[in-house]
């Protein structure tokens, strides 16, 4: 089967560099599949869990995005995100405690408040982390 | 002639001094080798995030973004890239002067324009001379990570969104080589100026161009400060890494100096003394 390039690249440096048959993310407007051969295309991403499926079937890699956008060319895909780690290189208990703050500072603030917002997506941070590794 | 005893305390004063500056400027070194290589570590990131910017915003004609538009001039933000500390030779000065030139020339009245100051050398400049501050960030770390300097860049970014300013300007000390960095303007927003080399690319947007530049175009403006801080970081301390050792070295000569000094001081004792031992054993005779 055909691959695709596809690099995970942060401001902290690259993270993820491979040559994949498929890529599946979820986008702001919902989940998005990419196969080699898909016309150029820009989307932004949501908090979530990217999955590069390997050539030969294996389990897929893992990388948590935290936001940033998908780009795609006929020759490579690019993911530029503002965090991303791979499921090997998270610090699970750091997000777990990251978890529990966020949990916490969203039952002491009103949900109108934009600490509660941010809160919140601490809390998705971190709960995508926890998936990425399995440990939630 | 200064007593024996004085010049040698001024020897063993300089040569504590210049073991300190020696130290500083190993510190240095080894900063500044981490902050050259976070320096590089952004510039795919930023290559890439600017094609896409620059690929959305002119490959969709037609729209127009609050951030890619200017608009009448009341009110001129400027960001200041200097250190939390000094020692560093020219390097804050420079950024400070020039800063402080423009806006000499630019601006009439106090109301036109103020200050985001990064690291204290500029907070205590511009705050001591009576200019507006309107945010200020000291104590950030040798090696930012983006996550630590994400909330100065995003509320500066909001700054501009929400009408405070309607012009920003970035100073900061662009990094050459370890011996040549230079002060570098850049106007950051409104983004009137990108352009590219590379061959653009058409794309297909998910869900619309205006989102997607709603989304990306803030970024861009927070990666270009971000670049612009890891810019700074490694001019600081390769500059300070050059103070330092041009301090060693003047030290070095000084203790030359004063150790000639002293030893012709010691000879004209000594030379002093046999006169007076032969003088008075001539007196005897």
């Amino acid at each position: 089967m055909k691959t695709i390039k596809v690099s995970v690249v942060t401001p902290d440096g690259p993270v993820y560099e491979s040559d994949v048959e498929m890529v599946s993310t979820k986008a702001q407007s919902g989940e998005l599949g990419i196969l080699p051969g898909h016309i150029p295309m820009v989307a932004p991403l949501a908090i979530g869990v990217v999955r590069l499926k390997k050539a030969g079937g294996k389990e897929p890699d893992l990388v948590a995005v935290s936001g940033g956008f998908l780009e795609v060319r006929p020759e490579k895909v690019t993911i530029l995100a503002q965090a991303a780690e791979k499921a090997e290189d998270i610090d699970v208990e750091r997000a777990l405690r990251a978890r529990e703050r966020a949990e916490q500072r969203m039952k002491d603030q009103k949900a109108e408040h934009t600490d509660f917002r941010r809160a919140e997506l601490a809390l998705q941070r971190a709960i995508n982390r926890l998936t990425v590794t399995g440990k939630q | 002639m200064a007593s024996l005893r004085d010049i040698k305390n001024s020897i063993n004063s300089t040569k504590k001094m210049s073991q300190i500056t020696k130290a500083m400027e190993m510190t240095s070194a080894a900063k500044w080798n981490r902050g050259v290589m976070n320096a590089k570590a952004f510039v795919p990131y930023m290559e890439k995030i600017q094609e896409v910017t620059v690929a959305v915003a002119m490959g969709s004609n037609g729209i127009n973004h609050p951030m890619l538009q200017s608009r009448p001039v009341k009110k001129t933000g400027y960001i200041v890239m200097t250190s939390d500390r000094g020692l560093a030779g020219a390097f804050n000065s420079n950024v400070i002067r020039r800063v402080f030139q423009t806006i000499q020339n630019r601006h009439k009245s106090k109301d036109e324009y103020s200050i985001i100051a990064i690291g204290r050398v500029a907070r205590d400049f511009f705050a001591k001379r009576g200019i507006n501050v309107d945010l200020e960030i000291v104590g950030i770390s040798d090696q930012p990570s983006f996550e630590s300097v994400k909330d100065i860049t995003s509320s500066t970014v909001g700054m501009f969104s929400d009408g405070t300013f309607d012009e920003l300007y970035l100073y900061y000390t662009h990094y050459k080589s370890a011996i040549t960095q230079e002060v570098t303007e850049k106007k950051l927003l409104p983004l009137t100026d990108i352009s590219t080399s590379s061959k653009l690319t058409s794309y297909e947007f998910e869900p619309s161009a205006e989102e997607i530049l709603d989304v990306l175009l803030p970024q861009y403006a927070e990666s270009l400060i971000y670049g612009a801080l890891l810019d700074s970081k490694a001019s600081e301390h390769a500059a300070r890494m050059t103070a330092m050792r041009n301090a060693t070295d003047n030290a070095k000569e000084m203790i030359k100096n004063y150790s000639l000094i002293y030893n012709r001081a010691r000879q004209a004792a000594i030379t002093q003394e046999i006169a007076e031992i032969v003088g008075g054993a001539a007196a005897l005779e």
